[in-house]
Formats: C-alpha cells, sequence, structure tokens
C-alpha cells in the first residue's frame, strides 16, 4: 500500500481519495493484458478477433504509455472540472415540441436497418 | 471573384454583379474538375445546390438579403443536413440520410447561403489528418503528398484551393486549429458553449465546438455572426444577448491599432518541440505585433504539458459513450449477419468503425471501467482544472496568449497513420483551449520549403471579436493569407 500523503488540512476524504490515487497509479501502470483488451471490447460491443487484439494491445499500452504522466502529478484538493463552463443543468418544461409527430416518425424510421409497424426490428431477446 | 472576400462577394450579389446561381456554379465547376486529387469533399449534390441558390437570386431580387445570401458554403460531414447524406467520414453512417438539420445548417438556410457539398473528415472527427476518413485521405492543395491536417481536413482543403469561398468545422481538440494552420487558413474555435451543438454528432461533448474556416480573419467573423447563437435543443448553448463580432474589424486605427495590448508568450508553447522553422515565423509574428504597438509579457502554463494526457482520457471516455448510440438498431449501418441481438451489435460495430475510433472506445471503456475510473477519469478532470486555471492566472496579465498552432508543417501523407501517440502529440498546442473552453483563432504565419504555418492566438472566455481584430490587424499588414496553392487554377 502506497504512503497516505499529508493531509494539510483536507478532509478525510481527500486524504482518502490520495491514498487510493497512489495505490492505483501503482497498479495501473502495468501493461494490458489481451485478456483485459478482449473484456473492455466486450463492454464496448465490438468484435475483436485474435489478430486485431493483439495489434490493438500494443497501440493501447502506447498510448497509456503517454496517459500515465498524469499520474506523477498530485491533484489532492483540486476540484474535477467536468465541463468548460460551470453552468446547471438548463430544464425544459416536459412537453411535446414537435409538430406532426407522425410524420417525423416516419421519417426517422425510414432510415432504419429494419422497422415495421412503427417499431424498431432487432433479433428476438425473449422467447 | 474566387478571391473576393465574403464580404466583396455579399456586395456583388446585392449589387447583381453576379447571380447566386452563377457563382454556385463556378464552384460547382471548380468541385467538379479538382476535388478527385484531392478528395475534399464526400457529397456534391449540384441540383440540390443550385435549387437553393436559385431561392437566394429570388430573396436577393427582393432585396431581403443578409450577410451570407447567396453565398456557397461547404459543411464538414459532421453536421446534420435534412435530405443530405450524413456520414461523419464513417461506414456506420455511409448510408445515413439525415431528416433533419443541425442548428448550425438551419442558420445557414436562415441566411440564404447555399449548401454547397459536405466535406472530408477523420472518422467521428477523431484525427489530426483526414486519413481515417471511410472515404480515403483527403490531400493537402499546398503538397498533394501530404495531409491537409484534421479533424476538418475537407473543409480546409476545399476553401485553400477556392473550392469553396469558406466552410465550418468543429473543434475538439484543434480539429479547426491545426488544418488552418497546415492549409494557410483562418478558422476559429469560439468559447464552448457559443455555437450550438445541436446535430452536430457527438465526439466529446465537454470539449465539441463548431467553428469557421476561411481565408481571413474579416471572414471568420461574417461565418461567425451567423453560427453563434443560443439554441434551447442544446443544453450547454449559452444564453447570451447577441453580439457583432465584426464590430471591432471597422475602428479606425493609425499606424499603432494595437497599442496596450498586451500578448502573453508562455515558455511552454516556445520550448523543445517546435520545429525551428515553425518557430522563426511565429518570432517574426510576435516582431510585426510589436510594430503594431502591442507589447509582449512573459506567462506560464505550467499544467499545459499534461494536456494531452488529460485529453486523451477525458474525450475517449466521453466518446465511448457517445458513441455507444451506433448499435445498428434505429439508423446507420448493421452487420449482414449476426447470432443474436448482442452478436447484432458487436458484429455492427466492428464492421461499422474504423481503427481508430474502435481505439478511442476501448481507451474510453476502460478509463470508465470499475477500479480505473478514480486513477483515469477523475485525475484527468484534476488536471483540466489545473490546466484552466493556469490560463485564469495567465489572463490576469495578459489580453491574449499567442504561440504556433502546430509544431510542424504538414506531414506526409502515411507518415503518423500507424503511430497514435506520435499522431495526438501534433495537437499539443491546441488541446488545452479545448479543456479550457476558450475562443483561440489560427491564422497564416509563412510558410518553411513551401508549407504553411499557423498562429494561433487564445483569448480569454467570450473575447471572440477582440481574437478577430487582433488577427484582422495582423492581416492588414502582412499578405500570407492571401497566398494560395499552385495547381489549382
Amino acid at each position: 500500500m502506497a504512503p497516505v500523503r499529508g493531509c494539510g488540512g483536507k478532509n478525510f476524504y481527500d486524504t482518502l481519495y490520495g491514498s487510493l490515487v497512489y495505490h492505483l497509479s501503482d497498479f495501473v501502470t502495468m501493461s494490458l493484458t489481451l485478456e483485459q483488451v478482449h473484456r473492455i471490447a466486450h463492454l464496448a460491443r465490438i468484435e475483436v478477433d485474435e489478430v486485431e487484439a493483439r495489434r490493438t494491445l500494443g497501440q493501447l499500452n502506447g498510448i497509456f504509455g503517454l496517459i500515465e504522466t498524469m499520474q506523477a502529478v498530485d491533484t489532492q484538493g483540486v476540484e474535477p472540472m467536468a465541463h468548460a463552463q460551470d453552468l446547471a443543468q438548463r430544464l425544459r418544461p416536459d412537453c411535446v415540441t414537435e409538430d406532426d409527430q407522425v410524420a417525423w416518425r416516419a421519417a426517422f424510421q425510414a432510415i432504419a436497418p429494419e422497422a415495421e409497424a412503427g417499431l424498431y426490428l432487432v433479433p428476438r431477446v425473449i422467447e | 471573384m474566387i478571391e473576393l472576400s465574403l464580404a466583396d462577394i455579399g456586395r456583388a450579389l446585392a449589387s447583381r454583379e453576379i447571380s447566386s446561381v452563377e457563382l454556385t456554379g463556378i464552384y460547382l465547376d471548380r468541385i467538379a474538375r479538382l476535388n478527385p486529387q484531392l478528395n475534399a469533399f464526400i457529397t456534391v449534390d449540384p441540383e440540390r445546390s443550385l435549387a437553393q441558390a436559385r431561392a437566394a437570386d429570388d430573396r436577393l431580387a427582393r432585396g431581403e438579403t443578409r450577410a451570407l445570401t447567396g453565398i456557397p458554403i461547404a459543411h464538414k460531414d459532421i453536421f446534420c443536413a435534412r435530405d443530405w447524406l450524413t456520414t461523419c467520414g464513417s461506414k456506420m453512417l455511409s448510408n445515413f440520410v439525415s431528416p433533419y438539420d443541425a442548428t448550425v445548417i438551419g442558420r445557414f438556410r436562415q441566411d440564404g447561403a447555399v449548401l454547397l457539398g459536405k466535406t472530408n473528415m477523420d472518422e467521428f472527427a477523431m484525427g489530426s489528418s483526414t486519413e481515417t476518413s471511410f472515404y480515403g485521405p483527403t490531400a493537402n492543395p499546398w503538397a498533394l503528398d501530404r495531409v491537409p491536417g484534421g479533424s476538418s481536413g475537407g473543409s480546409a482543403a476545399a476553401v485553400a484551393a477556392r473550392l469553396a469561398p469558406a466552410a465550418t468545422g468543429t473543434d475538439t481538440g484543434g480539429s479547426i486549429r491545426q488544418p488552418a494552420a497546415l492549409c494557410n487558413l483562418s478558422g476559429m474555435k469560439p468559447t464552448y458553449g457559443v455555437i450550438s451543438r445541436y446535430g452536430m454528432i457527438a465526439f466529446a461533448s465537454s470539449l465539441d465546438q463548431a467553428g469557421p474556416l476561411a481565408r481571413s480573419a474579416a471572414d471568420c467573423a461574417l461565418l461567425l455572426n451567423c453560427m453563434a447563437g443560443f439554441d434551447e435543443r442544446d443544453s450547454t448553448s449559452l444564453d447570451r444577448p447577441g453580439e457583432d463580432f465584426a464590430r471591432e474589424l471597422t475602428a479606425a486605427a493609425g499606424s499603432r491599432p494595437l497599442a496596450g495590448l498586451r500578448i502573453g508568450l508562455p515558455q511552454q508553447f516556445f520550448g523543445e518541440g517546435c520545429s525551428a522553422e515553425v518557430m522563426q515565423l511565429v518570432d517574426a509574428a510576435i516582431a510585426e505585433y510589436r510594430q503594431l504597438g502591442a507589447e509582449t509579457v512573459p506567462v506560464g502554463l505550467p499544467s499545459m504539458d499534461l494536456s494531452v494526457a488529460a485529453y486523451y482520457v477525458i474525450a475517449p471516455a466521453e466518446a465511448s459513450s457517445n458513441l455507444a448510440r451506433f448499435d445498428g438498431v434505429r439508423y446507420g449501418y448493421r452487420a449482414p449477419a449476426y447470432a443474436d441481438l448482442t452478436d447484432m451489435y458487436c458484429k455492427s460495430r466492428a464492421q461499422g468503425f474504423g481503427a481508430e475510433v474502435k481505439r478511442r472506445i476501448l481507451i474510453g471503456t476502460y478509463v470508465l471501467s470499475h477500479g480505473y475510473y478514480d486513477a483515469y477519469y477523475l485525475q484527468a478532470q484534476r488536471i483540466r482544472r489545473l490546466i484552466a486555471n493556469d490560463f485564469a492566472e495567465a489572463f490576469r496579465q495578459c489580453d491574449v496568449i499567442l504561440g504556433p498552432t502546430s509544431p510542424s508543417t504538414a506531414f506526409r501523407l502515411g507518415e503518423k497513420a500507424a503511430d497514435p501517440v506520435q499522431m495526438y502529440l501534433s495537437d499539443i498546442y491546441t488541446i488545452a483551449v479545448n479543456l479550457a473552453g476558450l475562443p483561440a483563432i489560427s491564422i497564416p504565419c509563412g510558410f518553411a520549403g513551401g508549407l504553411p504555418a499557423g498562429l494561433q492566438l487564445i483569448g480569454n472566455y467570450f473575447r471572440e471579436a477582440r481574437l478577430l481584430n487582433i488577427a484582422h490587424r495582423y492581416q492588414q499588414v502582412t499578405d500570407w493569407h492571401r497566398q494560395r496553392p499552385a495547381g489549382h487554377a
């Protein structure tokens, strides 16, 4: 377990978080394995064969080598920034805004791989 | 005619010196002759464009003229345009005829501009060379064996070769500014939230921003006037009073129009990593700005070196989420054969996406997965904050930040295609701006070995008009931006 950095007046979670980053960074600097590539590809719903997985593995490890430079930085107490503007999500009334919904639905379904009776068709899921 | 500014084209149309049909015809003819060697356009539809031009001529005849009425504009194929094929450079959307208009497209329609065609791009805007397009690479008009930059490389090549008077692009990590630099154009990424993202196919939603690619800062200002504005259909669109982005350009000025302007020079932009030839041109531009009355101050952006690393966590994370919608169910590509629903997803996505898009989805999926989220995604967001804080601190000491747009001039087709990391590093000077959400413009600042180089000017939030003016004053005393590639007559 990596050492916990000084809390310097930070709250408990920041201290805990500091240790967590250290701990994980020790762990993630390891290279990805072929098995992990297959697992990620499945999570992403992208079929990969063995040849592609091996090629991808080398490339991903190169990219993670670049990404790892982040781990050396002490970001304790820094507020994560999700967005360029600090804005609250704007809400709108929960009502239909499009006119002529039937025509719009037809227009959108006309470009579907398979649609019938206003429904999108997919392989049977429930027997 | 093809060298006129947008304002002059507008005047020629308004005075009936030329009709929109004639003007559009000139460009359609140029595209037919010159596009085969450039591959700048994915879709051209002369009948549809000419129909719009006829409508614009009617409008001009009635005197209902706005700044861009009758002017043909090329659009990056990331913007949905009603009844136009909209591919985003991907096989996944190679059959997608959009049922609706992006807000940007709608705003150009409202102004009576003509949709000249849809331009080539890196697949889903992921790239810096336009080589990842399903429709093949675009060539740089300045050297056909070199890349035009990316991802808005088709738009840049089209404007540089005078196949369009101006074009739109999008910029997630430099995708307007870097192609502008590599093709000798002026290209602006406005403050995040100024232009609606509605109908602009999403890559990394907290970074994506549309903007103009044109032959001058003054042209960019006119395009921005059309593109910018609040849109209730984009939840991150900013509700601000309308402004005329060209308002500072016409102000009378003496020999030192930029007197009092403080230009910040961050040491991180002037260290190793930038080619000597580009740096020399940037130094010459700084000298020019001093002549115009500006003073320079050293500033620091200490966290900027981390921007590429943070970006390649944040952008793929957002992309992996955004691109989950491409499942072969409602629109787009579906694999011809599959065993069950999951297999249909996996095969449709495997066959529909190209290698770079898959790579980024996999990176994103990994950094968001259980056990890695804090170490990668949260850490990247914390570094994003440090970078934004750096800029805030720098803007306490200066009005605008100056540096190179790209560390080199256009590289050769294929040169970096096999090494993703080298490709990613070509955006080293542009990415931090997206992370902070600031406006920036790239303008031509000279040539090295016959290839153009770009100067980047970064402003504080909502300082687009000021930035455009600073770029415009430079363009009034230099003629780099008027240079045009040979061989595209």
